[in-house]
C-alpha cells in the first residue's frame, strides 16, 4: 500500500465516528430510493405482468341493458379487437356472523365457454358447474377478511329473493387487484365479488339475452379515445354511465396511483437525505483540509502534484460514500421487501415479486456518489488552490471582529452576556456559513419527519370533512332502483332512526364546449342536514353551500376542468330517468362554484333535478342519523329488505380505515423517524466534532485557566444548543413546504388532500432532532471530559 | 554576465513583491547569485529580510514577479505548476522548522511518501539509518522529539537523493544540543554525497560550517563570504 492510502486510512480512522455517521445520512438517502422504486418497479411489474396474462380490457362500459345483438356493432367500431359481453349486477349481501349488510357485486360466467379477456385466476376450489344452482366463487380478499371457506354458505338478495349460495372457490381478477366499490376509503371489507353461472344470474335478473357490462380490448396503435367516443354512440339509448378507459377504472387508477406515489417519495425524500449528506461532506472536508495546511504543503514541497493529493481527498469522500452506498444498498432491499410485502398484503395479484433492478441500484448509487462528491468538490479546490509557499507560513491567529450586534452599538446589551457566552456568539458568527449549513442540515431531518408523517394528519382532516362535515349521519342508504318520495317516512320509522333525508342522484354527462366529463348529479332536498355542501375558502376555512335554485352548483375543480365559470352555461346530459341521452340534453347555467375536498360533484335541488328527468318526487339514496342502540335491529331490517341495495356504515368503515392505515403510517412514522434522526445526529455530530478539533487547544487553555468540564463543555455545546433551536422553527417551515409540494405532485385527479399538519407533529419532529441532538451533545461531551490537556497544548494549529 | 556553465543554480534580479488587499510588501528586490554543486551554504538575515521567500523561489514552491531562475539548463521562472511539482520532485529535498511531518504516518511511512513517487530513492530504512533513528522507525511523530523528528524530515528530503537540499529554520525549534545534531546529518549528506545544501538561519554561528554565507537584508543580497576553513558542527558554538 502507498504510503498516502495509509495515511488515508488512518484518517479515517481516526474520524470513524464522523465517517460512519455520513455514511449512514447517505445510507438513509439511497435506502429511500432504493427501497421506493424497487417497490415501484415490483408493483408496476406486476400490475402489467398480470394485464398482459390476464388480458386486461381497455376500455369498459356499463350499461343499464342491453341487447346481446349489439356485439357485432360493438366490435365493428375501428380499433376494437375483442370484446365481451356479460351480467354484472351489485346486490346485497349477507354473512353469517356479520350484522351489517353488504355488497356483492355478481359477475356472470360461463363454465364452459371463459372469456379470453379478464381472466380471473382462481386460487382454490372450482368454478361452478354449469347450470348448478347457487354456486359461486369469491374473491379470494374477501374471503380471507370474512373466513370464507370452500362450502361456506352466504346470502344474497336475488332481485329481491334472498337466496343461499355455497363457495366453491375463491378467485383472483385484474379488475380488483384493489377491491373496491370506489369510494374514498377501502371497503374491501364490506364488498365482495362473486362470480355465478352465467345463465342463472341473467336468468334471475330476466337478462337473457341482455349484457350490462362490455368490455373490450383495442389495437394497439389506436388510443381508447375514439373507441369510447363510439361505444358511447352505439349505447347511449340503452341508458349508459359511460364508457371509461383504464385510467378511469377503479382498482387500476388507485394501483396505478400508488405506483406513482412511490415514484415522488423516492424522489423528493432521498433528495434531501442527499442534500444534507453533501453538506455534512462540505464541512467535514473543509475542516479535514484546513487542518491539514501544513500537511498539503508538505507532500506539494515533497514533488506530490495535486492530482495526487486532490485524488487523496477524494479517496476519502470515496471511502464515506461507497460505506454509505453499501449499507444504503442493504437498507433499500430490507425497505423495499417491507413495503412490498405491505402491498402484497393490501393490493391482489396472483404473483408479487419483489423486483430490484440493476438500474435502480445503480442510479441510486451514482446520485449518491454524485451528491458526495459535489459536496466536497469546493474542499478539494481548495487544496488545489493551497499555494505550498503560503501554507508553509505559520497561520496567522483567527480573524476576530466584534460581533455584528457589537458593531451596530449594541455593545451595551452584549456587556449582559458572560465572556463565555460572547464566545459563543463571536464563534457563530465568524463560522456563519458552517452554522447556516448546520442549521439548514438539521432543520431538513426535521422537515423530513414532518413530511413523513404529516398525512395522518392530513387525512383525518380530509376525514373530518368529508365525513364528519359534510356527512353528519351515521348510515347511507342506496336504493336498487328510484324509490318514491313517501319512502322518506317508511325510512323514517326503521328502528333507531333519529332521522332520514333522501336524494336523488343520477349519472350524467356535463358538456361546455368541446369538453366533457362525467359524473353524477346530485339533488338535495331542500334544507338537508344529513348530506352537506362543505368547501374550502382561500384561507383554508370551512364553509357551506346549498343548492343554488334554478342553477347547478358546481365542484371548482369540475368547472376548471369543463373550463367554466358562474354565468357559464353546460349541458347536462342525463343517463338515468325518462330523459336519456344527449338528444335530452338541457342547457342549464353555473350558478356557483364551491372547492370540495374530494368529487367532481354537480349539485342541484332534488326537486329540479327531478323535474329534469321528467320524473316525479323519486329518491335513490337516503342518508340516516342513527340510535347507536338500536343499530343491530336496524341492519337486521335492512338486510330483508330488497329495495334497499347498499348500506354504508359511517363507522365501520372509519373504522377499518384507521386500523389499515395506522399499522402502515407506524411502520413509515418508525423509518422516518429513524432516518430523520440519523441525519440530525449526523449534522449536529459532525459539527460538534469539527468545533472540539478546532477548538481544542483554546477549550485545553480554558481547562488549564481553571475553568470546569462543565462550563468548557458549555462553550461548545452551547453553540449547537442554539442552532438547534434556530433550526427548529425553520425546519417546520421546510416540512410544511415539503408536504405542500408532495401533496401538490401527488395530488388526485378529483380529490385532493391538503397539507394540514397539526402542532403535535411539529413537535415531533422538533423533538426528534432535539433527542439527535443531545446524544450527540454528550458523545462529544465525553470527549470534552477527557480532552488531553498536555497533548493538545503540544500541538500548534 | 553570462551563465557560469557549471552553476546549479543562477538567479538574476530576482523580485518577489506580495500584495495584500493595498498593502504592497516587497520581499526581495533584487537578488543575483550564483549556487555549484556540492556547495554548503548558508543564508542569513533578520527574520522579515526574504529568506523564506528566497528559498521557496529556489526550491520551485514559488515563482518570483520578476527575474530569472534557472535549475541547470531548467528555467524556473517560465515553468508551469506541473513542470515544478517535477521539477521538486525530482531533484529537490525540503526541510522545514516545523517539520511537517505527517501525523498519522509513522517514521517509516513517512519517508516511504517520498520513496513512494522518487526515480530512484534508497530505502525508507537506509534514509532512517543515515539519520540515526534505526530504533524509531516505526514510532508516530507525535511519539517522537522535535529533534528526531527533524531527522525523520531530513531522512524524508534525502531518501530521493536529491541534487539539493533546501532547509529552511532546520534547528529553529530545537535547543542547542539537538539542534547541532541535525547540523551534523545536514553536513555529513553534503560530504558524502555531494548533495548542495542551502540552510537558513537567523543564527550566525551556524555560518561557520559553510562554504559560503549570505547575507540577506531587506530583500537583498547584503554580502557573500567565503569561510576559507569550514568547521564541523561540533566545533560550533553559539
Ligand atoms: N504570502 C505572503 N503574503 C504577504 N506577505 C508575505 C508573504 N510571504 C512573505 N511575506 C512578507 O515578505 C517578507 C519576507 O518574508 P520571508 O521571506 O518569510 O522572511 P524571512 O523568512 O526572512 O523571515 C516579510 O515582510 C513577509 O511578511
Ligand atoms: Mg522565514
Amino acid at each position: 500500500m502507498k504510503s498516502l492510502d495509509r495515511k488515508l486510512v488512518r484518517d479515517l480512522w481516526s474520524l470513524k465516528a464522523q465517517v460512519l455517521s455520513i455514511a449512514l445520512v447517505i445510507a438513509c438517502g439511497i435506502g429511500g430510493f432504493i427501497a421506493s422504486f424497487s417497490t415501484h418497479e415490483s408493483l408496476l411489474q406486476s400490475r402489467d405482468t398480470y394485464y398482459d396474462t390476464a388480458r386486461f380490457p381497455h376500455v369498459f362500459a356499463d350499461v343499464k341493458r342491453a341487447p346481446r345483438t349489439l356485439l357485432g356493432q360493438i366490435a365493428a367500431i375501428p380499433g376494437v379487437s375483442e370484446v365481451a359481453l356479460r351480467v354484472v349486477r351489485d346486490v346485497q349481501l349477507d354473512v353469517e356472523g356479520v350484522a351489517q349488510p353488504m355488497v356483492a357485486r355478481m359477475i356472470g360466467f360461463n363454465p364452459e365457454k371463459p372469456q379470453a379477456m379478464n381472466r380471473a385466476t382462481l386460487r382454490s376450489g372450482r368454478w361452478p358447474s354449469p347450470g348448478a344452482r347457487g354456486e359461486v366463487v369469491v374473491n379470494q380478499r374477501f374471503a380471507e377478511v370474512r373466513g370464507l371457506r370452500i362450502g361456506s354458505t352466504i346470502h344474497v338478495l336475488l332481485n329481491g329473493r334472498r337466496e343461499a349460495l355455497s363457495i366453491v372457490g375463491t378467485a383472483l381478477t385484474p379488475e380488483y387487484i384493489y377491491p373496491t366499490r370506489g369510494g374514498l376509503l377501502p371497503d374491501d371489507e364490506w364488498f365482495a365479488v362473486l362470480w355465478m353461472d352465467e345463465n342463472r344470474l341473467a336468468a334471475a335478473y330476466n337478462m337473457e339475452g341482455a349484457f350490462t357490462s362490455a368490455l373490450l380490448r383495442i389495437e394497439h396503435a389506436s388510443g381508447p379515445q375514439a373507441v369510447i367516443a363510439a361505444l358511447d354512440r352505439v349505447l347511449e339509448p340503452y341508458g349508459t354511465r359511460g364508457a371509461y378507459g383504464r385510467a378511469e377504472q377503479v382498482s387500476n387508477k388507485i394501483v396505478s396511483q400508488e405506483i406513482e406515489q412511490q415514484r415522488i417519495t423516492g424522489t423528493v425524500l432521498p433528495s434531501v437525505f442527499l442534500l444534507v449528506a453533501a453538506f455534512i461532506l462540505n464541512v467535514v472536508l473543509h475542516r479535514q483540509v484546513n487542518a491539514q495546511r501544513l500537511e498539503i504543503a508538505a507532500l506539494k514541497a515533497l514533488g506530490y502534484d495535486d492530482a495526487a493529493i486532490a485524488g487523496h481527498y477524494l479517496k476519502f469522500t470515496a471511502v464515506i460514500a461507497a460505506l454509505g452506498v453499501g449499507i444504503g444498498i442493504l437498507l433499500g432491499i430490507w425497505l423495499g421487501r417491507q413495503m412490498t410485502a405491505l402491498y402484497a398484503d393490501f393490493f391482489h395479484f396472483p404473483e408479487f415479486h419483489y423486483v430490484l433492478s440493476a438500474w435502480v441500484v445503480g442510479a441510486g448509487s451514482a446520485v449518491a456518489m454524485a451528491a458526495a462528491f459535489g459536496g466536497t468538490l469546493a474542499a478539494i479546490r481548495g487544496v488545489i488552490r493551497l499555494r505550498a509557499a503560503e501554507a508553509l507560513r505559520p497561520a496567522a491567529p483567527a480573524l476576530f471582529r466584534p460581533l455584528l450586534l457589537e458593531r451596530l452599538g449594541g455593545a451595551r446589551l452584549l456587556r449582559l452576556l458572560t465572556p463565555g457566552q460572547r464566545m459563543i456568539l463571536r464563534n457563530l458568527e465568524r463560522q456563519w456559513l458552517r452554522a447556516t449549513l448546520a442549521v439548514a442540515g438539521i432543520a431538513g431531518a426535521i422537515a423530513i419527519v414532518i413530511a413523513g408523517t404529516f398525512w395522518r394528519d392530513a387525512v383525518g382532516y380530509f376525514i373530518d370533512v368529508q365525513f364528519h362535515a359534510a356527512q353528519p349521519g351515521d348510515v347511507q342508504l342506496g336504493f336498487v332502483e328510484p324509490v318514491s318520495g313517501s319512502a322518506q317516512y317508511e325510512v323514517a320509522r326503521l328502528p333507531g332512526v333519529q332521522e332520514a333525508e333522501l336524494a336523488r342522484t343520477i349519472g350524467a354527462r356535463i358538456r361546455a364546449g368541446h369538453r366533457s366529463y362525467q359524473t353524477v348529479v346530485t339533488g338535495l332536498a331542500d334544507g338537508a342536514r344529513l348530506q352537506r355542501i362543505v368547501g374550502r375558502g382561500a384561507g383554508g376555512e370551512l364553509h357551506e353551500a346549498t343548492p343554488i335554485p334554478g342553477a347547478l352548483l358546481l365542484t371548482a375543480r369540475l368547472a376548471r376542468r369543463l373550463g367554466v365559470a358562474p354565468g357559464d352555461t353546460v349541458w347536462v346530459e342525463l343517463m338515468d330517468g325518462q330523459r336519456i341521452g344527449s338528444v335530452n340534453a338541457r342547457a342549464l347555467t353555473v350558478g356557483a362554484v364551491i372547492d370540495e375536498l374530494a368529487g367532481m360533484n354537480v349539485w342541484m335541488r332534488m326537486s329540479e333535478l327531478n323535474a329534469l328527468a321528467g320524473e316525479g318526487p323519486l329518491a335513490s339514496s337516503a342518508a340516516l342519523r342513527v340510535d347507536a342502540a338500536a343499530e343491530p335491529e336496524l341492519l337486521q331490517r335492512l338486510k330483508e329488505m330488497p329495495g334497499v341495495a347498499t348500506v354504508i356504515i359511517k363507522r365501520t368503515l372509519l373504522d377499518t380505515f384507521r386500523k389499515t392505515t395506522a399499522r402502515n403510517l407506524l411502520f413509515f412514522t418508525a423509518i422516518l423517524t429513524a432516518f430523520a434522526a440519523t441525519i440530525a445526529a449526523g449534522v449536529v455530530y459532525n459539527n460538534a466534532r469539527i468545533q472540539l478539533a478546532e477548538r481544542a487547544w483554546e477549550l485545553a487553555s480554558l481547562r488549564v485557566l481553571g475553568f470546569t468540564r462543565g462550563e468548557v463543555s458549555v462553550l461548545l455545546l452551547g453553540e449547537l444548543a442554539i442552532e438547534i433551536a434556530a433550526a427548529v422553527p425553520i425546519g417546520c417551515l421546510f416540512g410544511f413546504g415539503l408536504a405542500s409540494l408532495m401533496v401538490s405532485l401527488m395530488h388526485g385527479e378529483n380529490f385532493e388532500i391538503p397539507a394540514v399538519i397539526l402542532p403535535a407533529t411539529y413537535l415531533y419532529a422538533a423533538a426528534t432532532a432535539i433527542a439527535a441532538g443531545i446524544i450527540s451533545g454528550l458523545l462529544v461531551r465525553h470527549r470534552i471530559d477527557h480532552l488531553d490537556l498536555v497533548a493538545v497544548l503540544k500541538t500548534r494549529e | 554576465m553570462p551563465t557560469a556553465p557549471q552553476a546549479l543554480f543562477t538567479a538574476r534580479a530576482l523580485t518577489k513583491t506580495y500584495r495584500m488587499g493595498e498593502v504592497e510588501v516587497q520581499a526581495l528586490r533584487g537578488v543575483d547569485l550564483d549556487v555549484y554543486p556540492g556547495e554548503f551554504i548558508v543564508l542569513l538575515g533578520a527574520s522579515g529580510s526574504g529568506k523564506s521567500t528566497l528559498l521557496n523561489i529556489l526550491g520551485g514552491l514559488d515563482t518570483p514577479t520578476s527575474g530569472e531562475v534557472h535549475f541547470h539548463d531548467h528555467n524556473l521562472t517560465a515553468a508551469d505548476e506541473r513542470a515544478l511539482t517535477r521539477y521538486r520532485r525530482e531533484h529537490v529535498g525540503f526541510v522545514f522548522q516545523f517539520y511537517n511531518l505527517i501525523p498519522s504516518l509513522t517514521a517509516r511511512e513517512n519517508v516511504a511518501l517520498v520513496t513512494d513517487i522518487a526515480d530512484r530513492p534508497m530505502a525508507p530504512e537506509e534514509a532512517l539509518a543515515w539519520v540515526g533513528l534505526t530504533d524509531r522507525m516505526d514510532h508516530f511523530p507525535s511519539q517522537l522529539s522535535g529533534g528526531e523528528q527533524q531527522r525523520i524530515a531530513i531522512a524524508r528530503a534525502v531518501a530521493k537523493r536529491p541534487q539539493v537540499l533546501l532547509c529552511d529554520e532546520p534547528t529553529g525549534a530545537l535547543d542547542y544540543e539537538t539542534g547541532k545534531l541535525v547540523l551534523e546529518v545536514l553536513a555529513r549528506i553534503n560530504a558524502e554525497f555531494g548533495t548542495t545544501a542551502i540552510v537558513i538561519t537567523h543564527n550566525a554561528a551556524i555560518a561557520g560550517m559553510a562554504h559560503r554565507v549570505w547575507r540577506l537584508a531587506n530583500g537583498r543580497i547584503a554580502g557573500v563570504e567565503k569561510n576559507e576553513r569550514r568547521l564541523s558542527p561540533a566545533e560550533l558554538s553559539w
